[in-house]
């Protein structure tokens, strides 16, 4: 009986350390991940990388300025694009909705969501390029645009629902109407969680890669407005590390760090000081 | 009565103000519309995502039928594809990921969930959305400057040595192949699996646990056999919504799977999945037919997730009442 008591206890231990285990090696592998790139990027990280264009292919040296502008402008677009709709949907599903059609709009932004990131490329291959004849910067944003959607859209209507019932009906009392309650009352309380679900959804499509590559496509140049082909971080990155180049490595190493630091630095303020004092614990 | 300059006479106090309500509440409607016109177009937006995979995949539908998901062909120059290759690399990609990451994400989350102090628990919960967030290219930088070699010179090595009776540890060691791309995304989806079970973990009734400890149950014994088999229907979910993402994951994979359409048995052979084709080959893709195959891959990989996802919706919303409020986005 002692002995069956002893192996009961001995088990717990061992199973709960390795559970102790299991998290230690997840978390670990986030300060793995940014000391490695930082060790062999940070490096490679000049001024110049800044503010050149790439070097002429097979000749060292050179930077990426024109993908760092062109991930900039291919963000402008999926807000441009993705944001007013995700926003308007949410405040539709948390405000107006009847009975069918938000359970719809929600299921299929759920679903929408998990569709993968080289699909929504196809689709606006098939939207964009194939009418055009031609990538373009347009493509890209389009495809970012469509992704940044259904994660605004669920993150408003959450947070419109967080707001206290007590607020609305305060401005009822007040004899505003549902749109001006909407507009004046509910939106500015939820701003700042709002605020978040926009930031996160827009840092998460900016390393995305997969859906540019035949959107966007790529550029060693300048692309001047938004019908040309852009180059952009994700795609260089990609392009560079598989290319056949020492220097091209170094240079994707840089870059990388630098994306990285880019998506890691939004998250963690807009984690750490937009959601503090609101309700946002869910993501 | 008299009236004094500011007495409100009752004549005029309904007047302005109903007039007024009158114009506002059809900006009522105006509000209602422009939102709805805005839900409904990300309805419509999917509508046409599905129409467009459709009718552009037609031409490959039409020419190879049901046997385009055997064939073991992909010959653009000839004009015959086969999906057999792709499918099959998504597919053990996919479940090699998953047989790392389910464990270690489960024991992570009842780690988080049931032994951790709150504070030290929200901190690392807060580490594992950052390593959701990491960008897909950056693992595969990972992968193809750090794993590959390591795999090639010593991890594939000593798996044939110990495991080597098995035929998915036989074959020469190229450091590139299934294996190493399942590993990669194991480590992106850990994450996932973590922060949904560890939700529906948190969500189990307090009496449940303090009911078993007080039969003289140990920590784990509660946690194993109560808490886990309470929670087992929201954590068959999460599993549901890490192999969706891992099916559809594209740079890393394409990265470091080896990029060679070949169905093997051996673990260590370089494959290919959907994902990586069509990163590949999609913008090169020469002629009608060569293109239409590749859509039908990207609609074959779609209805894939779709189902998986819809499936993991609705096995998470049996458990948790808020539903998909707890995934991450």
């Amino acid at each position: 009986m002692n002995l069956r008591l002893a192996w009961r206890k001995s088990l717990n231990v061992v199973m709960l350390s390795m559970t102790g285990l299991c998290a230690l090696i997840t978390v670990s592998a986030l300060f793995f991940i940014l000391g490695y790139l930082v060790w062999n990027g940070g490096k490679d990280l000049s001024w110049s990388f800044f503010t050149h264009l790439p070097a002429p292919v097979g000749e060292e040296g050179g930077g990426m300025a024109n993908a760092i502008v062109g991930s900039l402008k291919l963000l402008f677009l999926a807000a441009l694009f993705g944001v007013p709709i995700g926003l308007l949907g949410g405040v539709y599903l948390a405000e107006f909705g009847g009975r069918t059609m938000p359970f719809l709009v929600r299921y299929t932004a759920d679903l929408m969501n998990g569709v993968p990131s080289i699909v929504m490329g196809i689709f606006a291959y098939a939207l964009v390029v194939m009418p055009m004849h031609h990538f373009s910067t347009l493509a890209g944003g389009i495809a970012l645009g469509i992704m940044v959607i259904p994660t605004v859209l669920r993150n408003t209507e959450s947070f419109l629902r967080d707001v206290p019932r007590s607020l609305r009906e305060g401005s009822f009392a007040l004899g505003a109407n549902k749109w001006r309650m909407v507009g004046t009352v509910v939106l500015p309380a939820a701003s700042r969680g709002i605020l978040t679900g926009v930031l996160l959804a827009l840092a998460r499509v900016a390393g995305e890669t997969a859906p540019l590559l035949f959107t966007a496509f790529g550029n060693r140049y300048w692309s001047p407005g938004f019908l040309q082909p852009t180059s952009s971080l994700p795609v260089v990155i990609y392009t560079y590390a598989t290319g056949p180049y020492e220097d091209w490595h170094r240079q994707a190493w840089a870059a990388g760090l630098v994306l990285l630091g880019l998506v890691l630095v939004t998250n963690i303020l807009v984690r750490a000081f937009l959601t503090r004092g609101t309700a946002y614990e869910r993501t | 009565m008299t009236t004094t300059p500011n007495a409100i006479t009752p004549s005029d106090l309904p007047a302005q103000p109903r007039s007024f309500l009158r114009r506002w509440s059809g900006a009522d409607e105006i509000a209602h519309l422009i939102t709805l016109i805005a839900a409904a177009a990300l309805l419509l937006i999917a509508i046409l995502l599905v129409y467009q995979l459709w009718i552009l995949s037609a031409q490959a539908r039409s020419q190879f039928g049901w046997s385009f998901f055997i064939k073991e062909v992909w010959d653009p120059v000839s004009g015959d594809f086969g999906a057999a290759p792709f499918i099959y690399g998504t597919l053990v990609t996919s479940a090699v990921a998953l047989l790392i990451a389910v464990p270690l994400g489960v024991g992570a989350a009842i780690f988080l969930a049931e032994l951790a102090p709150p504070k030290l628990s929200s901190a690392l919960t807060f580490v594992s959305d950052l390593l959701a967030a990491v960008p897909s290219v950056i693992y595969g930088l990972l992968g193809v400057f750090l794993l590959v070699p390591l795999m090639r010179t010593t991890i594939e090595p000593a798996l044939k040595e110990v495991l080597g009776f098995l035929p998915f540890f036989q074959g020469p060691s190229y450091g590139i192949g299934f294996l190493t791309a399942g590993i990669v995304l194991a480590i992106m989806i850990v994450p996932f699996v973590l922060s949904v079970s560890r939700e529906v973990l948190l969500g189990v009734a307090r009496d449940q646990r303090e009911a078993a400890l007080a039969l003289g149950a140990t920590k784990w014994e509660s946690t194993w056999k109560v808490v886990v088999p309470a929670a087992r229907i929201g954590i068959f979910g999460s599993v549901f919504l890490a192999l969706a993402r891992a099916l559809g994951e594209t740079m890393a994979v394409t990265m470091v799977i080896g990029n060679n359409p070949k169905i093997a048995a051996s673990l260590f052979s370089p494959g290919y999945s959907i994902a990586a084709v069509l990163a590949n080959e999609f913008s090169e893709a020469t002629g009608n037919l060569y293109l239409s195959a590749l859509i039908e891959l990207g609609l074959v990989l779609f209805l894939l997730t779709f189902v998986l996802n819809g499936l993991a919706r609705l096995l998470i919303l049996v458990t948790t009442e808020r539903g998909s409020g707890v995934l991450p986005s």
